[in-house]
């Protein structure tokens, strides 16, 4: 069953659509990140307008992050005024990230943006993760391993403005949180991922957060980060199609629930390194693209000049 | 402004002159409509001549702007790094005929009188990047061409308008899904010895309705609210999806 969508302007079957928000659903559960690394560039390889991508995409990972935030909330999990201040940065940086947006689509730049800044940030995270987990999981084979120092000073403690986190058990500069949201404020905009897979790292050796509240604090501001770049997208530069949004959404928030039961049953580094081969795969075929000659060299652009 | 659109295209309906009644044509549907289960659509232009002659059926889509970048690999990756824009392209150009169209008409200068034929279209030239040098220009105009036949919103097909005891003609026109909104032109020429003796021209409208035109009308005129919109939608989703799998 086909279905136009008014703002892409192209026909894509419906069942695809559903199944596609439904996979990377699945995986995002089982991850707990919020698969729009995954999902836009899928959108792209289906023939939707990457500027329609990136802002659509924005916008389901509102649902999935709205969806995820609230099984954290009764736990317990979510960190609120270290959620504030991330937000704070995050904010003027999706701010910052959709003007950006703008101007590189007036370039005609955006396409090669937006692959260059997932093999760059999908490599460099895909292999730390990849070298991190492996070395955990022959470190759990190795017994009576070194074990790490449980907090380690460096200059970032230094920084003024310190601020007592209770949640997190830290005290640390007010700065670090909110210049970390601000970058990943500008990422989430120009690659419409929610910035979990950067956010989340980020957390835990940059601010050195505890594991346990740092998935539900990071699902926490990404919900208004993605928030402001959807609205910021659709008045800027009328980018975001609801009708693909709601199909996607449909199949992901369902998948995401039967991710997050499957996750709970498979051992956390063996996830990760799973986790990270994904990641590095979509990396390599990402990169392949830009080498690879491509059949046409002349492209219609939009817009601009 | 669609009102408008269509009062423009009730005043195109007026066929051109047709010396003395030889050409006699209309098309099976005068809208297209680009509804939630849209996949392309097919009309059928058909009617009749007097005495011998070709049938061509030209198809032209609402005029554009486009700007056609070429990339050039710089430090192994390939970047598009010079562009060209061009003016007055039509967004959708297929031309039907009974024969091969540098048959029926073998005189360029009356291919590109009537426009008839890819490098017959008055396209202007726009600007360009200062590292695009005159020579190349046509290389960046066949794109065009190129990448229009690619997506299928340029075609020519010769021998799709089919003769019935050499008097009536019916030529069948395939829109597929991603053709642009806006007035199209359905032309018919009538051609004899080379010339042209008889044409006409006769509207049709693209447009979507329904929810897709809600949404993309929404979507366009007030971004700001459409995109609060939106989220809101996001976020009641996102709660039903938990809400439902909690209780379970």
């Amino acid at each position: 069953m086909q279905i136009y969508l008014p703002i892409a302007e192209i026909s894509v079957n419906v069942f695809l659509l559903l199944g596609l928000g439904g996979g990377v659903g699945v995986l995002s559960g089982l991850f707990g990140v919020g698969g729009g690394f995954l999902m836009t560039p899928l959108l792209i390889f289906i023939g939707i307008p990457p500027a329609v991508a990136v802002a659509t995409e924005a916008n389901q990972i509102v649902a999935s992050s709205v969806s995820g935030v609230l099984a954290h909330w009764k736990r317990g999990n979510v960190d609120v005024k270290m959620g504030m201040l991330l937000l704070a940065g995050g904010i003027v940086g999706s701010t910052v990230g959709v003007w950006l947006f703008k101007l590189l689509r007036q370039l005609g730049q955006v396409d090669l943006f937006v692959s260059l800044a997932y093999v760059i940030f999908l490599g460099a995270i895909g292999g730390l993760m990849f070298i991190e987990s492996s070395r955990a999981i022959l470190r759990s084979k190795r017994p009576g391993g070194r074990r790490k120092k449980l907090h380690q000073h460096t200059f970032l403690h230094g920084l003024p403005f310190k601020m007592r986190f209770r949640k997190s058990k830290l005290y640390i500069s007010a700065l670090l949180p909110i210049l970390v949201g601000f970058l990943v404020g500008i990422l989430s905009a120009m690659m419409g991922v929610g910035g979990g897979f950067v956010m989340v790292p980020a957390m835990i050796y940059l601010l050195g957060m505890p594991t346990a509240v740092v998935v539900g604090t990071s699902l926490f501001q990404i919900i208004f980060v993605t928030a402001n770049a959807t609205i910021l997208q659709a008045s800027l530069n009328q980018t975001v199609d609801v009708v693909l949004a709601l199909l996607l959404l449909t199949g992901g928030v369902i998948g995401a629930q039967f991710g997050a039961r499957l996750g709970s049953r498979l051992p956390g580094e063996k996830l990760r390194i799973l986790l990270a081969m994904m990641v590095l795969g979509v990396c390599g075929w990402l990169l392949v693209g830009l080498i690879v000659t491509p059949d046409d060299l002349f492209s219609i652009g939009g817009g601009g000049h | 402004m669609r009102a408008a659109l269509l009062i423009a295209g009730l005043f195109l309906a007026t066929p051109l002159p047709a010396a003395g009644d030889t050409l006699v044509a209309d098309l099976s549907d005068h809208l297209i409509a680009i509804s939630s289960g849209f996949d392309g659509d097919d009309v059928l232009m058909f009617g009749s001549i007097e005495g011998p002659g070709d049938v061509v059926v030209v198809v032209r889509g609402p005029e554009q702007n486009l700007t056609i970048r070429r990339k050039q690999r710089i430090s192994g990756i390939w970047v598009n790094n010079a562009y060209q824009t061009f003016e007055d392209v039509p967004a959708f150009y297929a031309i039907s005929s009974t024969r091969q169209i540098t048959d029926i008409l073998p005189d360029p200068e009356e291919r590109k009188r009537h426009a008839i034929g890819f490098n017959q279209l008055p396209i202007k030239l726009g600007t360009a990047s200062r590292n695009v040098p005159q020579a190349e220009v046509e290389n960046f105009r066949s794109a065009i061409i190129r990448n229009k036949q690619r997506s299928g919103l340029y075609r020519y097909s010769s021998g799709e308008v089919t003769m019935i005891s050499g008097k009536l003609f019916r030529a069948p026109i395939h829109f597929p899904a991603n053709v642009a909104e806006g007035i199209y032109r359905v032309e018919v020429y009538l051609i004899r010895g080379g010339e042209v003796v008889s044409a006409e021209i006769t509207p049709l409208s693209v447009s979507k309705v329904g929810l897709e035109f809600e949404v993309y009308d929404f979507a366009t005129r007030q971004g700001l609210l459409y995109g609060i919109f939106a989220v809101i939608v996001a976020c009641f989703a996102g709660w039903l999806g938990s809400a439902i799998f909690r209780k379970r």
